[in-house]
């Protein structure tokens, strides 16, 4: 289930996530309109050189200067009017309420990630408890009755087309969540917790990667994110629940 | 002599009156000993940069290489490459050569003076810059070698020696070598600014102003305000390193196993706030003179006057000012509040409109005037390019939900790299080719000049450009290591690997490519003296080429502006400068 094949001539990799679609769409659409306006500034920069007949002075600064920056503006206002259109729909509000629940934890160099088990609830998690040695890496409490049933991993697996809710959070460091076949990317800090939410469509393995500078082991904090089809990811968190 | 030193030590007075003190102290404080005293050390600092780079990118692309004498790379080395080699550029090389450097040797002459307006303080910029570079060098030796961080430092990793190797003494000198950097910026610039504020010469109006000047005019306001941010958020990381404060810290932090208790509970995103409220600025500290230069060079060289001259003093201004509120767009995905990102994103693409006001004017300068191609016109035209090619990416990383997919790709690398780093060097190109006569009173010679040119140029875009296409396939920065990784992540990282190598070996040839520069310098310095050589050869029409602008003599009348620089015929083959008191002919209009 490799996916991570690049396409097209801007080298983008496949977008297996429902909110991927518009952005990719943007995103062409900016690198496209670079390259015209790259070519054409250089075009204009050679002609302007290699005209041979010293023309007189360009007295026109209107049509020179200001028209042109005009339609730049209109250019650059109609392209963040777009951004900020797409960004609102994934920022401005959270994941819908029907989402699914999922914890990401990051330390030096690991994601780990927690399911809030049967009772829908995460447990408390305090630094002090944190024994990776002893099955407890997040430092779960054992003395909430809500925290005996979380499951955790060190893969990410979800359903294919359900809204999920990442809940970020870091012990250490500053990390960086990033899965690029999903076009997300949001930071972990430690001492508080920062939200993404996404819908993944196509079941496959995708690249997790850790992108903000972590300490050594920054290019080996790495792990999988693994969509299922509904049903598959139904018998995988059963198998998982039923342990204790 | 002060009356201070007068009345309070007369023993220190008389032994500063002594002939031999006098001259020395009198050497050792003038502008242009001082200008060549920040280009040294820029020298040192840009190659012993560029060669960490290319150990930096040979190891990316062969991972098994050994270093001579040292071995393989390791990934906490491959981190303190990439931070010493980031420091060493932005502060080192982007923001001395242009400001502190260039400004000494080239502003007071443009202004018509005859000095710098401190000439101690701005003495003891040049020997704090220097102690900087000094203590920067140091961390490489102590043990636990250079930070890892990046030249960004975001605590908690750049706050406890737990996190990783050389954020310990590594990194105390680190912080201590960027604060005395700070102070010398700060000591710089209020000279530079009093200098232009208060030097200018009888007639030289602030619109007469050589786009130079108001270049470094609006980058010595923007380092007042960010470096003393920068300082301030040093000492504050000082404190949570080594007094257990919680600026940049939460209340519990659980570090390589150990649990940190900090008084009181602040968060990272603070660091991040203050450090971007001065690095964006000090972005276009790096290249707000090389705009101004090459401003200035592309008219000398069409001989015209500046394309919309006012809008240009404007635009530099407003690129300034919009400068300092842009800082956000650094943290779109770093836990900013999406709100502001959305401000941050339109203050960000508002930069797009004076960037391009400025290329549409360059345009328009050179157009139709058959501009003669010496080398520091190639350096200007490359800067140009440049600026575009790594400018036109600047509005799609300032879009919050692109930056989401390219934050921290290699694209964020091709992009400053483009418009800052290469853009910033070519402006210095361009102003030691132009400045050459002045500076060394000898012309360098213009063939290893094109042949630098075209070769720097060739190497620039052949290693940067690629970078945007590793990046927009996802590939991420700071990775010591692309290959020998499993899961998905293998097969992503690894697609990459070839055109990785290709940059690799652009770089290498890129830094070759400095050898002509070099050579040229070193030949033209072995040639006599040539006493015509600083007499105006490229028809320039501002004050620095005035004759004993540069060597004032003792008795010189005070100098006097008549007109506004570019004072060129119609036909572009008669020209007045600033200096000449005759009035031949009536100039193309505004």
């Amino acid at each position: 289930m490799q996916a991570s094949t690049t396409h097209g001539f801007w080298n983008l990799p496949i977008d297996a996530a429902a909110q991927g679609h518009a952005l990719d769409t943007h995103l062409l659409l900016n690198l496209w309109i670079a390259l015209a306006l790259l070519t054409l500034a250089h075009l204009l920069l050679f002609a302007g050189i290699a005209i041979r007949r010293r023309t007189a002075r360009p007295y026109h600064q209107f049509f020179i200067e200001y028209l042109p920056l005009a339609v730049l503006t209109l250019l650059f206002a109609f392209l963040a009017f777009r951004a900020q259109q797409l960004w609102a729909t994934q920022r401005y509000t959270g994941a819908d309420l029907s989402a699914m629940q999922v914890e990401v934890t990051g330390q030096q160099f690991v994601w780990y990630f927690r399911y809030p088990g049967r009772d829908a609830a995460f447990g408390r998690t305090r630094l002090a408890l944190v024994d990776p040695a002893n099955a407890n890496p997040l430092g779960i409490d054992p003395n909430d009755t809500y925290g005996r049933d979380d499951i955790v991993t060190s893969q990410l697996v979800l359903p294919a087309n359900r809204e999920v809710d990442l809940t970020l959070r870091a012990q250490d460091v500053i990390h960086g969540f990033a899965i690029p076949q999903m076009r997300i990317k949001q930071n972990a800090i430690p001492g508080q917790t920062t939200h993404i939410h996404f819908t993944p469509e196509t079941p496959g393995d995708y690249a997790i990667l850790c992108t903000q500078i972590c300490g050594l082991g920054h290019y080996r904090m790495l792990a999988t994110l693994r969509v299922l089809p509904p049903a598959d990811f139904n018998t995988w968190l059963k198998s998982h629940e039923a342990q204790p | 002599m002060t009356p201070a030193i007068n009345s309070g030590a007369p023993f220190i007075a008389r032994f500063l009156r002594h002939g031999w003190v006098n001259r020395t102290l009198h050497r050792a404080t003038h502008h242009r000993t001082i200008g060549f005293g920040y280009l040294l050390i820029s020298l040192i600092a840009v190659i012993i940069g560029a060669l960490l780079s290319l150990i930096m990118r040979t190891h990316l692309a062969w991972p098994n290489w050994q270093l001579p004498l040292h071995g393989p790379i390791l990934p906490e080395e491959y981190l303190a490459l990439v931070t010493m080699h980031g420091t060493l550029m932005l502060f080192f090389v982007l923001t001395v050569a242009p400001q502190s450097g260039f400004g000494n040797l080239i502003l007071p002459a443009q202004l018509g003076t005859r000095r710098m307006a401190f000439p101690r303080i701005n003495a003891a910029g040049l020997y704090l810059t220097g102690l900087a570079l000094l203590t920067l060098f140091a961390a490489f030796f102590v043990p636990g070698g250079a930070p890892i961080g990046g030249w960004t430092a975001y605590p908690p990793l750049s706050a406890t020696a737990l996190a990783g190797p050389g954020q310990g003494y590594g990194m105390d000198l680190w912080l201590a070598s960027i604060a005395i950097f700070a102070i010398a910026t700060t000591l710089s610039s209020i000279n530079t600014l009093t200098t232009i504020v208060k030097l200018r010469c009888e007639g030289l109006t602030w619109e007469r102003l050589p786009l130079t000047v108001w270049g470094w005019f609006t980058a010595a306001l923007l380092s007042i305000l960010a470096f003393s941010v920068l300082l301030a958020a040093i000492l504050m990381l000082f404190c949570d390193r080594h007094l257990h404060s919680g600026f940049f810290l939460p209340a519990q932090d659980l570090v390589s196993g150990v649990l940190l208790q900090h008084r009181g509970d602040g968060t990272p995103l603070l660091w991040l706030h203050l450090f971007w409220f001065f690095g964006h600025p000090e972005v276009y500290i790096a290249i707000l003179p090389g705009m101004g230069l090459v401003s200035m060079v592309l008219a000398n060289f069409s001989h015209r006057r500046v394309f919309a001259y006012r809008l240009m003093i404007a635009t530099t201004l407003l690129i300034g000012f919009l400068g300092i509120v842009v800082w956000g767009h650094h943290m779109f995905v770093a836990g900013l509040n999406p709100f502001a990102s959305t401000a941050f994103s339109i203050s960000t693409m508002a930069i797009a409109i004076p960037a391009s006001a400025k290329v549409l004017s360059w345009v328009a300068t050179t157009w139709g005037s058959r501009p003669r191609l010496a080398t520091p016109m190639l350096f200007a035209l490359g800067f140009v390019s440049l600026f575009i090619t790594g400018g036109i990416t600047g509005p799609i990383l300032a879009q919050p939900i692109l930056d989401e997919y390219l934050h921290n790709t290699f694209f964020v690398v091709a992009h400053f790299h483009l418009i800052m780093a290469m853009a910033g060097v070519f402006g210095l190109f361009c102003a030691t080719y132009y400045w050459a006569p002045l500076l060394f009173h000898r012309s360098l010679s213009e063939s290893l000049g094109k042949l630098h040119f075209w070769s720097t140029l060739l190497g620039a875009y052949s290693t940067f450009l690629p970078m945007h296409f590793t990046g927009l396939a996802a590939e991420p920065r700071h990775y010591s290591q692309l290959n020998g990784i499993a899961g998905p992540t293998a097969t992503l990282l690894q697609s990459t690997l070839p055109l990785q190598r290709h940059i690799t070996v652009s770089a290498i040839f890129l830094v070759c490519a400095q050898l002509p520069f070099l050579l040229n310098l070193l030949l033209t310095l072995r040639k006599p003296i040539d006493v015509f050589a600083d007499s105006n050869p490229w028809h320039a029409t501002t004050m620095e080429w005035a004759p004993d602008a540069i060597n004032p003599h003792p008795n010189d009348q005070p100098s006097t502006v008549y007109r506004a620089p570019g004072h060129y015929s119609n036909s572009g083959e008669e020209f007045l400068p600033q200096w000449s008191s005759v009035n031949a002919f009536d100039a193309e209009a505004e």
